[in-house]
């Protein structure tokens, strides 16, 4: 009996207790039929060499453990940013319940979405009669302003035509003829949640620009992209706007439906992009993408309208958010606001208080494209050396980029990018290529654990940690964040790397 | 604002029609047979199920692909699955269930890691058939400790015509007889994670039982030779299950499927009982041991002490005088800790309700585990049971409880709002909905991160835990105080 009413053990420690132990040793020894535990041995000291490395670069068919997920989770993403939209994906309703539970695993928020459950004979038929139906329902149960429909595989493969689809809704009555829903194709056999979130993105723009004629006038849009720290992020785009006294619109804006407060009342809907924002969002001077990556399709559709475009690519630290607030004060003609003049002082001093630690310091990182840019060039900012660089949604394009960041630094001497690479080959370069410390998203953690590198958790989706995503990353102020992370994770290492007493606790100081 | 029952089925009758009103005549029509209460003597809860869920109402549902990978095949650590298609299912299925076993992750056991093939334009074009080979290969090559693979189709696979099957007969004949299973549950099959389950089952059944000879490991069989089926050992469930049964002097063969391996499923039809949990995932499979093999089954219920020790009685009641002192033995043994557990928090949760929409067996199942520390279940609901769990849902529910089959969010919201239950037990979907609400919420899933629930272990994390949710002081603050 290992519980007591008076100290009751978690898992963690429950399992610990030596009737369990015992007992999956017999299970292990009488059942299981397990390899001889020196065979494990030596097959788990095999995949840490460089003849594993190269086999395991080799595969050409097999993904184990990839950093990206698939295009309609990017279309809800972006469908959500608008202010009392509702995300309807077309197609098998699992995916939808997926979709649901990973945003509200990451997020720790509701995200309300729905699906217009096809199955067998949808897949004989067609799913014409699920998109009648489920945009009838939808509308006349959660009362949207805007529905936004991408689609699931399932509805790709049989070829669902969705604005003919939604044409045959209105006509039928499903929602009014004049009613809003924009629709993306999102296959999720073509990229990944990035570039769904761009199809979905140009979706509601060409549903609405497409019937409007543009009139040019001096604001400023922002489209973020793809972003798990989006609601701290926006936020502080929003800061950096106002700062400026600029005239902008953020095209694009879930993070307030994601940060909604526990006061009593559920909302389903709360902030985003409203259709008047969008509407006058044509008429911008120009617009400006946080992550380029993000917003290929989208970008080109806005510069088609006659805006400039300026695609970014997750500019952090000092030079990329210098980077990114002269390009708001060349294009609004407002000079930069001394408040923020103050803010890169002070990441320049919190810099140069603890460079120290971080320099000279090898890095592994993983995650979407954009991200891995801003990091990258924020980590040789840094004196840092991000030795291995991998994305799984990021192409040779992406990798270029990358290197050309590791050539203008010396600091980038030794430096790769990976592109279409997997968490499985990041395992082996952790181990034939040991870095002191691993960027990337919840998933790492499992590599931590094989390569014993400590893991500083940043991108999507984070699971394990909690309201990381509330805060930002972006900007000066961002960055800073960003800096103390990583500064907490090397100390939180070198604390624990000596901390044996009469041993190795001579070096674990109480200043550092 | 306790209700009398006339009055609590007053309340239900209008709350039923309340909702229905928001949809469209033809839905409200349909969702009207989902929705009922259970009145006393009757045979099943008056409601439909395992029926399509409408398009664009919410549905809380999954797919068949979940019901297999997620489920039933996905715990068997020292197999490959495959997700078999586009990135995304793996993806979010990825780890996410959190069925706990112990193995050298990457090397002899692969549980909380995403294999998939990853299908790209081409692959939809041309069939996937010739990657999977490859796939198959460099499985061989990267993860050579493997005891076989499984294909978990997800939904382009049956929509291109790829056969599948025909690679793993090949594969299989290539690799020496391994072990490989084609499973066919493409996510658009069926209405819910249901049918997953079974095609899962069928797939056990053709590719593993009817491949496998009965002589492929060395078995010395004893006449208390179990297995459980149906406990995929969510936070540990069916370790602080386990310990149960060979403590009452049963040799527990097989985990199916948490913590289990290719072997233990080979050896089950050597059992002779298998003691089932989740009867609605594994149902099939331990009809299928009865009528081949000739293993009686029986279902249990390992949530709370009273359905503790009235299980440990009745599977021992298979068994000879000495498996029967056994049980008594145990339920002795345990009798102090529940006792303590139950005086401690008792006090603390006496009469509070709660609302629970769960799938599988808990919609039901912890329905005792709540009564034995004095709440009352006032509304369940099934995201995929068939009428056999409906009926068997009458032998735990009291007159007049709320039932709701496959419920939409808008309903689900609704009727908690009206109800006020003291608590919610529902999924990580339906978790922050409430609590925004000031509604206490545990995920009767993942049991939010803790568990074991199962056993008298899991009990006391169990009552621990409801204690926490419902009495938390956060709720108290919900309210800006110059807004109360």
């Amino acid at each position: 009996m290992s519980q007591d009413a008076e100290k009751i053990i978690d898992h963690e420690m429950l399992f610990r207790e030596p009737e369990y132990v015992e007992m999956f040793d017999n299970k292990k020894k009488n059942f299981e039929f397990a390899f001889p535990l020196e065979k494990m041995e030596e097959v788990r000291d095999w995949t840490k060499t460089m003849e594993y490395r190269e086999k395991n670069f080799a595969r050409e068919a097999l993904t184990v453990n990839p950093a990206k997920a698939c295009q309609p989770l990017g279309a809800v993403f972006a469908a959500v940013g608008f202010a009392k939209t509702l995300p309807f994906v077309h197609g098998s309703q699992g995916c939808v319940a997926y979709y649901r539970s990973h945003f509200s695993r990451h997020f720790k928020e509701p995200t309300s979405c729905v699906s217009s459950s096809m199955t067998e004979d949808a897949a004989v038929f067609g799913g014409l009669n699920n998109m009648v139906d489920g945009l009838a329902n939808a509308y006349n149960m959660y009362k949207p302003e805007m529905i936004a429909v991408s689609t699931t595989c399932m509805a790709e493969v049989i070829g669902d035509d969705l604005g003919a689809f939604i044409r045959t809704s209105k006509q039928k009555g499903s929602v009014p003829e004049e009613y809003d829903t924009p629709y993306a194709h999102t296959p999720a056999f073509v990229g990944s949640h990035i570039t769904g979130y761009d199809n979905a993105l140009k979706g509601v723009l060409t549903h609405f620009w497409d019937k409007q004629e543009r009139v040019p006038n001096e604001s400023i849009n922002f489209i973020g992209g793809f972003d798990g720290n989006v609601v701290g992020n926006m936020a502080e785009i929003r800061r950096i706007f106002s700062l400026f006294g600029a005239d902008h619109t953020v095209v694009c804006d879930p993070s307030e439906v994601w940060n909604t407060p526990t006061d009593g009342e559920f909302r389903m809907y709360d902030g985003g992009t409203t259709k008047d924002e969008v509407k006058g969002a044509l008429n911008a001077k120009a617009t400006i993408s946080f992550q380029g990556f993000s917003t290929e399709k989208t970008n080109k559709y806005i510069a088609e309208k006659g805006q400039e475009v300026v695609a970014l690519y997750h500019p952090m630290g000092i030079a990329g958010t210098d980077q990114f607030l002269m390009e708001i004060s060349r294009l609004t003609g407002k000079p930069i606001p001394l408040a923020l003049e103050k803010e890169r002082g002070r990441l320049m001093d919190a810099i140069a208080d603890s460079s120290a630690h971080i320099h000279g310091k090898k890095f592994a990182l993983y995650g979407d494209p954009d991200l891995m840019l801003g990091l990258t060039g924020f980590l040789l900012e840094l004196g840092a050396e991000p030795v291995h660089v991998l994305s799984t949604n990021g192409g040779d394009d992406w990798a270029a980029k990358v290197q050309a960041l590791f050539d203008a630094s010396p600091f980038g001497a030794g430096c790769h990018a990976y592109p279409k690479k997997d968490l499985w080959h990041m395992r082996s370069l952790l181990f034939t290529e040991p870095v002191d410390l691993l960027v990337g998203n919840t998933y790492g953690k499992y590599l931590e654990r094989d390569c014993g590198v400590p893991l500083v958790r940043m991108g999507f989706p984070i699971f394990d940690r909690h309201h990381h995503h509330r805060f930002p990353i972006w900007g000066y102020e961002g960055s800073l964040r960003v800096l103390v992370t990583i500064l907490d994770e090397i100390f939180e290492a070198l604390d624990a790397n000596t901390i044996i007493t009469a041993k190795t606790d001579y070096s674990y100081d109480i200043i550092r | 604002m306790s209700l009398t029952l006339e009055e609590t089925k007053q309340r239900n009758t209008d709350l039923i029609a309340e909702v229905l009103k928001v949809y469209p005549e033809k839905t409200a029509k349909k969702r009207a047979k989902h929705l009922g209460q259970y009145e006393e003597g009757k045979s099943d809860c008056d409601v439909k199920s395992n029926i399509k869920s409408l398009p664009g109402v919410m549905t809380i549902r999954g797919c068949a692909y979940a019901g297999s990978k997620g489920v039933v095949w996905g715990p068997i650590k020292d197999m490959i699955h495959i997700s078999h298609g586009p990135v995304g299912c793996g993806q979010y299925s990825w780890a996410s269930r959190r069925n706990y076993y112990i193995g050298t992750t990457g090397i002899d056991s692969f549980g909380t890691m995403q294999f998939t093939s990853d299908f790209q334009e081409k692959d939809i074009v041309f069939g996937g058939d010739k990657k999977l080979e490859k796939i198959m290969d460099e499985i061989e090559v990267l993860f050579p400790l493997n005891k076989g693979i499984t294909v978990q189709s997800e939904c382009p696979i049956g929509l291109i015509g790829d056969d599948i099957e025909a690679v793993s007969k090949k594969k299989s004949k290539e690799y020496g007889g391994k072990t490989i299973v084609p499973v066919r549950c493409e996510g658009f099959r069926g209405v819910s994670q249901s049918l997953g389950h079974h095609i899962a089952n069928d797939a056990i059944r053709d590719w593993v039982f009817d491949k496998t000879d009965p002589n492929k490991h060395e078995f010395q069989a004893t006449p208390y030779d179990v297995a459980i089926i149906g406990d995929y050992n969510i936070g540990g469930d069916a370790w602080s299950s386990r310990i149960l049964l060979e403590e009452m002097g049963l040799r527990v063969i097989a985990q199916w499927s948490g913590d289990g391996t290719i072997a233990e499923l080979e050896n089950t039809p050597k059992a002779k009982l298998n003691v089932l949990h989740c009867y609605r995932s594994m149902n099939y499979i331990s009809r299928h041991m009865e009528e081949k093999y000739g293993i009686p089954w029986v279902e249990y219920n390992f949530f709370g002490p009273s359905k503790i020790e009235a299980s440990l009685r009745e599977i021992a009641s298979h068994f000879d005088d000495k498996i029967k002192e056994g049980a008594e033995r145990v339920i002795a043994k345990y009798r102090k800790l529940t006792d303590a557990v139950i005086a401690k928090f008792k006090p603390r949760l006496e009469g509070k309700t709660v609302m629970l929409f769960v799938g599988g067996l808990r919609p039901r199942h912890v329905i005792g585990a709540y009564e034995d520390l004095g709440m009352n279940v006032v509304g369940t609901g099934y995201e995929f049971g068939h009428n056999d769990d409906y009926q068997r849902t009458t032998h735990y529910v009291k007159d007049g409880t709320l039932i709701y089959d496959d419920v939409t969010g808008y309903e689900f919201e609704k009727f908690v709002e009206k109800i006020q239950p003291d608590l919610v037990g529902s999924g990580i979907k339906e978790k922050y909905v409430f609590q925004k609400m000031g509604v206490p919420f545990r995920q009767m899933h993942s049991w939010d991160y803790s568990g074991p629930y199962h056993g008298y272990d899991g009990f006391a994390i169990f009552a621990r835990d409801m204690d926490m949710a419902i009495n938390s002081p956060v709720w108290a603050l919900t309210k800006a105080p110059w807004k109360k």
